[in-house]
């Protein structure tokens, strides 16, 4: 079940009390609050750089992050981040980040752009035909010569995950292996 | 880590090998800091005087690749001046266990090598059984055969002298580090080692860890407050993405994937199963059938039943190693039509990365998900090549960041957190859950309409909400898992009811007959009827000890401290009543402080009592392994390119290591130690930061490290550019002199070390050459991780021209 915003205020509030500073918690939630992001919608959330898992509380206003910074009552970081965690605004608010879906035709010099629906729909496409051109039901074991079922598709590869949320990498894994592909890695192998 | 983040506070000395926390995991100073101000020393081991360097209490320096020779000396230093805690060595680790006769090990190789294939049979290891089946043991650690003795003869080798010649570790900082280390064996002090990819990406980077392990449990430093054996990990979900199974050899939960003789699931459960006819052993994995049964649940739901081996079939059977570098090298052959990279940039995080661009040309079809353009995902029009002959297909998709997108991470101390959502994602991004539920939903789609063998595909269970983006809560709960019919579960005196559709509590009540779906089965206990258990915010900290118990949740069953059976002696008092992490009351009957490592009371009692290493069926810590493909001790080889001799022994590199065409140790062409690094400023490959126009300011291109003398000796100054060559390859960038790096001492000759962080590429707001052009293609003999942290190499002042 979703927790609400009221319910998620209500936990910071609560967890706020306990904070060791004597410091009372504002009605602004999780955000001791300050002068510039008053009123602001808030939520929290964890960087997503190296794996310390330090909290950070995002400030929006009009459906646009405006502030983010440390999490004061995360106990692991205490509010304080580093160069990179500072630096999650810029990952949100950035001109460089992908817009579109892009596509590259083959020998071509430049990328077009195209709808999600036409690229999904030609992935789809490539994906089968590679399991099906590819896809081994059976192999002869070199060792003992005799056949064993592998059902195994060995023609595509699959990398990454390590930046991905829990529930994500979990359909990952359920979607590749479903799809017979054993060629399934990601950073921590490397 | 089998600790966590805060609970580095609790060490009286914090031993950091092969990482570099207060640049690469800097919020970790606040709680090493806090153990500091308490009188713990901090203590550092590395090549480079890092920014942990000058922060510590004593710094060593440290010859790339030569951690064995530094983590074995100081386990001979441990058990040569009697600084090891007896009881823990006795009791819980398996010291006292016999070995067979059959045992050997002789100039650097075990017994039962076959040079040809260059591989062990690690069943000449295996343990001498008595008539019912059980390891002999010999509680006085006296017999010649048993691990304790064995050890200490092993190591006997590892002389502080020999040591200190091979490492180039000036004596006494050796002696200063091994000391205050090892005075942390006794039972009222803690010490915690800390490590990263300066011990894991080596040839025998498993061994390495192994050695850090078999120190912690010589001196009684697993299970307990501040100590344990912590890996440091670089992503914020690289804890998640192993965990959820994301490499070739695993499944979810670190299951198995199945191998191609494993025929169907009864063969598979027999191989995976691990089995003990000792009592108090609580072996774990015996567990295996019931998350494996539980898992195939979640998959393949109704359609998975008993009398269909609940659909184990339709899993992929691997033959052999589909390793990244595996990978790499059959791209390059051509061998593979397709591939995804899910927020992956292999043009810059591989080995020997010239290679990899080259191969990506060979590809059919690529699919790049990611915030950013990478240089995975505009190869083809790098800088040097025509893109009319690279005929990929190239499919670069938008994917929403972190706070566009609501799910959960697990850091390195195991806590999964959860992120909410607090925007919509730029522009047409979506977030990863979306892109892989179309992939999934077309492929079911197609498949419907005919293929090859699309039942796996068409009866996969993929029920996620009928909006268009998947309920992220809903796959939370799978993955947790629910029962599917109703249940009277009898544990102990208690009878718990529950209703099909109810949400397993924790994972002791799955079950092998289908009766229950478990997406994860380490996860389950974190979605329970209480709710979302990894939103919890609440900084209740009983114990005072910083364990959180109620702030998000940790898997596995929220305990925080894994092992924490060894934080007791025998009859469960805790051996440092200053840090008390789990403790038997007798009266009550039950354990308190962290959720112990299983409910049975402590070790020495005659009916239920269990040893503390539940995951091993004779539950006790391996001093001595049965399972490496490389040796049941770790012991020190140089790295393949290497500027010297192994002094320990004939065998010069890791025997069990196949050794690829495109490496050499030829010091007259490439005279210095190549090492790569990262730092706080950058991430990964780069594009997650290379592209912030705040860090770009404070680090704007790449940049190599070296030495004031090697400097001198090449009349190169601070900033002028430089040229670096390997046998893989060339790249250029700017010098920067400094004194944190400095020559090392190998064999009576000086010899120097450059420094590369491998952050760069040629995609993104600040661009520049990447190390791991460099670097090369030759892994760990265990987990094939590549050995990115030594190589040789040749500097010249002057850029590419030079």
């Amino acid at each position: 079940m979703a927790v609400s915003r009221r319910e998620f205020l209500q936990g910071g509030a609560a967890a706020a009390a306990l904070i060791l500073s004597g410091k009372k918690a504002e009605a602004g939630g999780a955000d001791g609050s300050q002068m510039r992001t008053k009123g602001l919608k808030s939520s929290t959330t964890i960087c997503p750089f190296c794996a310390v898992g330090c909290g950070l509380v995002v400030h929006t206003k009009n459906g646009k992050i405006v502030n983010i910074e440390g999490d004061t009552q995360h106990p692991i970081n205490q509010g304080a981040l580093c160069s990179k965690g500072s630096a999650l605004f810029q990952v949100a608010n950035n001109e460089r980040r992908l817009q579109k879906v892009m596509y590259r035709a083959p020998g071509s010099d430049k990328f077009e752009e195209k709808s999600w629906d036409w690229a999904l729909e030609r992935i789809a496409q490539k994906m089968k035909e590679t399991r099906d051109k590819s896809f081994k039901a059976k192999e002869i074991n070199k060792k003992d010569n005799k056949e064993y079922v592998v059902n195994r598709t060995e023609g595509m590869a699959f990398l990454g995950g390590a930046g991905l949320d829990n529930e994500e990498c979990y359909l990952w894994s359920k979607f590749a292996r479903s799809m017979g592909v054993a060629n399934l890695e990601h950073q921590a192998r490397i | 880590m089998t600790n966590h983040w805060i609970d580095l506070k609790n060490s009286d000395a914090i031993l950091a090998i092969g990482c570099n926390p207060a640049e690469n995991h800097p919020i970790s100073m606040k709680w090493i800091e806090q153990a500091m101000d308490n009188g713990g020393k901090l203590l550092a081991v590395d090549p480079r005087f890092t920014r942990t360097g000058s922060k510590a209490d004593h710094y060593a320096q440290i010859r790339p690749g030569t951690d064995i020779a530094f983590l074995g000396g100081m386990i001979n230093f441990a058990l040569q001046n009697n600084m090891i805690h007896e009881e823990y060595v006795r009791e819980y680790t398996n010291a006292a266990f016999i070995v067979n006769e059959k045992y050997d090990f002789n100039e650097g190789i075990f017994c039962s090598f076959d040079d040809q294939e260059k591989t062990y049979d690690p069943k000449a290891w295996a343990y001498a059984v008595d008539g019912a089946g059980n390891p002999k043991r010999d509680h006085s650690l006296k017999d010649p055969r048993c691990v304790f003795q064995l050890l200490k003869k092993h190591y006997s080798r590892y002389t502080v002298d020999m040591v200190c010649s091979i490492t180039g570790t000036k004596k006494e900082d050796y002696i200063a580090v091994a000391k205050a280390f090892c005075a942390t064996g006794r039972p009222d002090k803690a010490g915690t080692i800390l490590y990263a990819m300066g011990i894991t990406q080596s040839t025998h980077g498993t061994q390495n860890v192994r050695a850090t392990a078999m120190l912690q449990m010589l001196l009684g430093n697993i299970g307990i407050a501040g100590g344990g054996v912590n890996a440091l990990r670089g992503e914020s979900n690289v804890q998640g993405s192993s965990d959820y199974g994301l490499l070739f050899h695993l499944l979810p939960g670190y299951l198995k994937s199945p191998e191609f003789d494993n025929v169907d699931l009864k063969a598979y459960l027999e191989k995976w199963t691990p089995k003990t006819k000792d009592a108090k052993s609580a072996n774990w994995w015996g567990n295996t059938p019931k998350y494996t049964v539980s898992l195939l649940k979640a998959w393949y739901g109704d359609n998975a039943t008993k009398e269909n081996g609940f659909c184990y079939d339709y899993l992929p059977k691997r033959s052999g190693n589909y390793s990244f570098m595996k990978l790499m090298e059959k791209m390059g052959k051509g061998e593979l039509q397709g591939l995804v990279c899910m927020g992956q940039n292999p043009a810059v995080g591989g080995p020997d990365s010239l290679k990899t661009r080259e191969a990506l040309g060979k590809l059919d079809w690529l699919v790049t998900v990611d915030l950013w353009e990478t240089e995975t995902s505009i190869f083809w029009k790098r800088p040097g090549v025509n893109p009319k002959d690279i005929k990929t297909e190239v499919f670069m998709l938008p994917a929403a960041s972190s706070v566009e997108k609501e799910g959960s991470i697990s850091n390195s101390g195991r806590w999964a957190q959860w992120r909410y959502k607090a925007v919509e994602p730029v522009a047409d991004a979506k977030s990863d859950l979306w892109i892989i539920n179309q992939f999934a939903k077309r492929m079911k789609k197609a498949y419907e309409k005919g293929g090859t063998f699309p039942e796996p595909i068409t009866k996969l269970s993929w029920n996620y909400g009928p909006g268009e983006e998947p309920e992220v809560h809903l796959v939370a709960k799978e993955i947790n898992g629910y029962f599917t019919k109703d249940m009277t579960i009898v544990d102990k005196d208690k009878t718990l009811e529950f209703k099909a559709g109810d949400q397993v509590p924790m994972f002791k009540y799955l079950q092998d007959d289908g009766s229950t779906v478990s997406g994860c089965w380490i996860y389950c206990g974190s979605y329970t009827k209480e709710g979302n258990q990894m939103a919890r915010r609440d900084l209740a900290d009983p114990t005072g000890l910083g364990m959180f118990p109620k702030w998000s949740w940790c898997w596995p069953v929220n305990r925080r401290i894994i092992y924490n059976r060894g934080s007791v002696n025998p009859d469960g008092v805790p051996f440092n009543p200053k840090r008390v992490v789990i403790t038997w009351d007798a009266l009550e009957k039950k354990w308190k402080g962290d959720v112990p490592d299983g409910p049975w009371p402590p070790m020495n009692d005659a009916k239920e009592g269990k040893y503390p290493f539940i995951m091993l069926p004779e539950g006790h810590g391996r001093l001595y392994a049965l399972d490496m493909k490389d040796g049941p001790f770790p012991e020190h080889y140089e790295p393949v390119e290497s500027p010297a001799k192994n002094l320990m022994s004939k065998t010069q590199t890791n025997p069990a290591v196949k050794i690829p065409a495109n490496m050499t140790s030829d010091t007259a062409k490439y005279p210095f130690v190549g090492t790569t690094y990262r730092m706080t400023e950058h991430w990964q490959a780069g594009a997650m930061t290379r592209s912030l126009p705040w860090l770009v300011e404070l680090v704007p291109t790449m940049f190599v490290e070296i030495s004031q003398t090697l400097a001198r000796a090449k009349g190169i100054s601070n900033g002028d550019m430089v040229k670096v060559t390997t046998e893989r390859g060339s790249i250029e960038a700017k010098a920067l002199v400094t004194s944190r790096l400095k020559p090392f001492s190998v064999q009576g000759k000086e010899v120097e070390q450059v420094g590369l962080p491998w952050h760069f590429g040629y995609a993104g707001l600040a661009t520049g050459d990447s190390g791991n052009v460099l670097t090369p293609s030759v892994g760990c003999a265990n987990t094939s991780i590549p050995e990115f942290k030594a190589f040789l190499c040749n500097i010249e002042k002057g850029g590419k021209r030079a």
